[in-house]
């Protein structure tokens, strides 16, 4: 049995007892990735001289009785749009193909302190751009149930990393879905916390009022514990929120008995598969014996969540991807004719079809003549995404339903039909607008493929979402299933 | 509703300093019309007096006392710089 089978609290028990050591953590982690990766695909670098060397600095100190710290010696993967100093960060993009940064992201700190050692960064959609990590510039990364499906994206090659026992858990970033998605196409736990909730200093900005570091595990209590480490205020992000993290573990194990749930129709509505809505029920059924009660309710403006996100993130990403300039960092070409050659010709060749795409989009939208018809639009329609939410929330604990209308599709099924790609995104885009904190479990299957459940909460309630996703699994064994690589 | 143009396109790829190639260009203006014209959507809400989001949290202007930190090492703040010498990022003449 792979290490990785039980959660951290158990690992940190079996570190105690001398069990095992942080080098056989370590070693199960490159080990497997050794044995599956060439077909999985997850990583882009690995961190192998260093993961070991701090093995042996974890494990003398382990001799010496101090395993004191949340994640002593636990091996973690990390998105690699998430700096990390003087480890290669790409963005998946062959703009930052041997960018190696200079400090590191705030969240990689506090993972430092508490004990984690990194062991690598894991493939992405390019810049976060894309719903399948098949837009990144170096590889496909594959469903580790199905090798001819997607992990689904952005951060597909951490999902992947964690489903496929590579890590026990990892870093990636949600946007419109990025983590949630991924997750419940993998089989695993995908948190987005609550917007602010989590430094975004050192995560490369794709749409700054929409970003959110998140967490991807196999089970509830290792999310919350993961969480526990790297949320908080950070004066190195005006934007991270200055509200008391709580103790996620402790508010962990209490019932649900009584907590309300809403069910937004639009949730269920065409486009899911009967699968997922299956699965929805059979979960909607749990919640009851568990002593909780569902309505249904309605999220009118939900449906009009995907072009409002295209258009909002567009613009910021148009914006925040301006600083790739062929001049302070990131990929120059030769012989270039001038200034503007220079900027042009770095962009063209250095950004993906996808990224343009998007930029393009950005630049329309946030055009004079289309400004208000667009832009300015869609942030209104922001704000009533937002008061539908705040208005069921006024009556409800959390809302409930799927994370994905299907299971991950097949490999290059999506990447060519970029609105029908975007579609996909509906269930979680809401979220994102709305800046509250959601999460995504494993809650079925459908043709050996995962289904995921998506839990979302109040601003800044992550705490009652963890509790929900918690006792839903204790009375299920859908996170204890794995693929067989 | 005008459709994007080639020229359009052309246009805005200026703007964001991009290059669009020749067998590109026809396929971008095709996509960006579908996507718009699905964004046309919205224009069907109300939103008469409906306040803009631009940002979901309360955001607050933060001070502190002005007290000069130490700041990032030069050599280092080049070590990702394609080109650079004498403390300064170098690029082609600007001026012909």
């Amino acid at each position: 049995m792979s290490l990785f089978e039980h959660t951290l609290a158990e690992i940190q028990e079996l570190l105690r007892k001398k069990e095992v050591t942080v080098s056989d953590l370590v070693e199960e982690s490159f080990k497997r990735i050794q044995e599956v990766d060439d077909k999985v695909q997850a990583f882009i670098s690995l961190d192998e001289e260093r993961a070991w060397q701090k093995a042996k600095e974890l494990d003398d100190q382990l001799a010496n009785g101090e395993v004191d710290r949340p994640l002593f010696g636990m091996p973690i993967a990390i998105k690699d749009n998430i700096v990390t100093q003087d480890l290669r960060t790409t963005c998946a993009s062959k703009m930052l193909e041997n960018f190696l940064p200079i400090y590191n992201a705030t969240v990689m700190d506090k993972l430092e302190k508490a004990g984690a050692i990194t062991v690598g960064k894991t493939n992405m959609d390019e810049f976060a751009m894309g719903g399948t990590t098949e837009t990144s510039y170096f590889q496909k990364t594959r469903n580790p149930w199905n090798l001819d499906h997607v992990p689904g994206g952005s951060s597909g090659g951490s999902a992947a990393a964690v489903a496929a026992g590579e890590v026990p858990f990892a870093l990636g970033s949600d946007t419109g879905g990025s983590v949630r998605q991924p997750a419940a196409y993998c089989g695993v736990v995908g948190m987005k916390p609550t917007y602010g909730r989590v430094s975004r200093y050192g995560l490369v900005a794709f749409a700054s009022s929409l970003d959110q570091i998140g967490t991807i595990t196999r089970n509830v209590a290792d999310s919350a514990q993961l969480l526990q480490v790297i949320a908080g205020l950070d004066e190195k992000d005006s934007t991270s929120a200055n509200v008391p993290v709580p103790d996620y573990m402790k508010e962990l194990n209490g019932d649900i008995k009584g907590m309300k749930i809403a069910v937004p129709k639009e949730f269920l509505s065409e486009g899911i598969s009967e699968e997922v809505r299956r699965s929805v029920e059979a979960a909607l059924a749990k919640f009851t014996e568990l002593g909780a009660t569902w309505e249904e309710v309605s999220l009118p403006h939900v449906k009009y969540s995907v072009p409002v996100y295209y258009i909002v993130s567009s613009a910021e990403a148009f914006s925040n991807l301006a600083r790739f300039d062929g001049i302070r960092y990131g990929y120059r070409p030769e012989d270039v004719k001038g200034l503007e050659d220079l900027y042009k010709k770095s962009r063209s060749e250095g950004f993906g079809t996808e990224v343009k795409r998007r930029i393009l989009l950005g630049a329309f939208v946030l055009s004079s003549e289309n400004y208000d018809t667009y832009f300015k639009k869609a942030q209104q329609v922001r704000t009533l995404i937002r008061q539908d939410f705040d208005k069921i929330f006024a009556d409800y604990d959390v809302i409930v339903g799927p994370t994905t209308p299907t299971a991950a599709p097949e490999l290059g099924k999506l990447v060519d039909d970029p609105l029908t790609m975007y579609m996909r995104d509906i269930l979680t885009i809401p979220v994102n607008l709305a800046g509250l904190p959601a999460i995504s479990i494993p809650c079925g299957f459908a043709n050996g493929l995962p289904l995921g459940l998506q839990i979302i909460g109040k601003q800044f309630a992550e705490s009652t979402v963890f509790r929900t996703a918690h006792a839903f699994e204790q009375v299920t064994d859908f996170h204890k299933q794995r693929p067989q690589l | 509703m005008a459709r994007i143009t080639r020229e359009d396109v052309e246009r805005l790829a200026d703007t964001a300093r991009l290059y669009i190639l020749e067998d590109e260009i026809e396929q971008m203006t095709e996509e960006l019309n579908k996507i718009t014209e699905y964004a046309q959507t919205l224009q069907k809400v109300d939103t008469t007096g409906v306040e803009p989001t631009t940002h979901v949290i309360e955001l607050t202007n933060i001070m502190r006392d002005d007290i000069p930190e130490e700041g990032m090492d030069r050599d280092l703040l080049f070590k990702n710089a394609p080109d650079h010498e004498d403390g300064q990022f170098k690029v082609p003449s600007v001026l012909d």
